[in-house]
């Protein structure tokens, strides 16, 4: 059967994107830490994941934001752009709008503190339950972390519990050591 | 019956662009490409009203053929009306750029089963598929587009 050429489909998926008709636009990107899923809104950048298979995101980002989830890889570019050079050890802070939509009350008031936190520098779970307005609620903060829709660029590596440890990383605590050690927070 | 979920629309255009792309080639030609560019930006404007999913296949080829013969229209506007003779047999039948004028006042799917038979010598189950319908509605609307347009010819 004919089908179609690379470059058509390159072609269709950029225009998609140009005219405003995608509720997500995505692409798998190639990093250090491994292939990353990056999917961006008319908002901002709505999802990076470290289960980069699209099969595994394109229905639950279809009933989040809509069904109009496409791949369209110059919509990513900026994306891409700031992880390479953070990735190259060449940025420190992400100038990147995101879009937090589908998260609520102290869950998107704790994103947007966590957005707040600097390269190179580690918080603790109950710190960061503090600086959203509820001092006891660390447990509840290991939970938005371990959901956090956009990782690294919302630095979730960055929050270690109260005796150091870096108690865990749903990336993978090889991955949360690997971001650490990028960023010269963590020795050896 | 249940409505069939509507996919992401990454897995809806990965599940057709091939087999749409071949109905473009086979309606124009070359110069395809911009009718399915054209296809698939106009199903994404219209993806969020879709209810049901069942008839993707059949929805998506009704807007790719839609585009297909206006764009060959578009090459040869000014076709002229042919002789009534034409219609006589079936070998003699015009070309597709002229059967889209002669038949712009039949019924639209007698309209796009003549043109898609006749005029682009599509298969049936092909045009089954277009229309959203079956092989013989196909078959059927194509034979009293074709009944109508004789009656008409007759006419003086």
């Amino acid at each position: 059967m004919t089908s179609v050429s690379p470059e058509l489909d390159k072609r269709f998926r950029a225009a998609a994107a140009e005219e405003g008709l995608l509720d997500v636009a995505y692409d798998v990107i190639d990093s250090p830490v491994g292939e990353l899923f990056v999917g961006v809104s008319d908002l901002g950048l709505c999802v990076i994941s470290y289960e980069a298979d699209p099969d595994a995101q394109l229905e639950r980002l279809a009933r989040g934001y809509g069904s109009r989830v496409l791949r369209s890889p110059r919509s990513v570019d900026p994306a891409r752009r700031q992880l390479d050079e953070y990735f190259e050890g060449k940025r420190r802070r992400f100038e990147l709008d995101v879009d937090l939509r589908l998260a609520r009350d102290f869950g998107r008031t704790v994103l947007e503190e966590l957005g707040r936190v600097p390269f190179g520098e580690v918080t603790t779970y109950g710190a960061l339950a503090a600086r959203a307005g509820k001092p006891r609620a660390a447990r509840a903060v290991g939970t938005i972390m371990n959901r956090n829709p956009i990782p690294i660029v919302l630095p979730c590596h960055r929050v270690v519990g109260a005796n150091g440890s870096l108690v865990g990383y749903a990336g993978g605590l090889e991955r949360k050591q690997q971001l650490l050690r990028l960023e010269g927070a963590l020795l050896a | 019956m249940e409505p069939v979920r509507i996919p992401p629309f990454e897995s809806f255009y990965e599940d057709h662009k091939d087999p749409v792309f071949a109905h473009l080639r086979r309606l124009l030609g070359q110069g395809a490409e911009d009718a399915f560019q054209e296809t698939f930006l106009r199903a994404l404007r219209a993806y969020p009203e879709l209810r049901n999913g069942r008839h993707l296949r059949a929805w998506v080829f009704t807007i790719a053929t839609r585009i297909a013969i206006d764009e060959s229209r578009r090459r040869r506007p000014t076709a002229d009306l042919p002789d009534d003779s034409v219609l006589a047999t079936e070998d003699g039948l015009p070309p597709h750029a002229e059967l889209g004028p002669l038949t712009d006042d039949l019924p639209p799917k007698e309209r796009a089963a003549v043109v898609l038979r006749y005029g682009f010598d599509l298969p049936y189950d092909e045009i089954a598929a277009a229309l959203g319908s079956s092989e013989d509605a196909a078959r059927q609307a194509a034979s009293s587009g074709v009944r109508r347009l004789r009656e008409r010819s007759k006419q003086p």
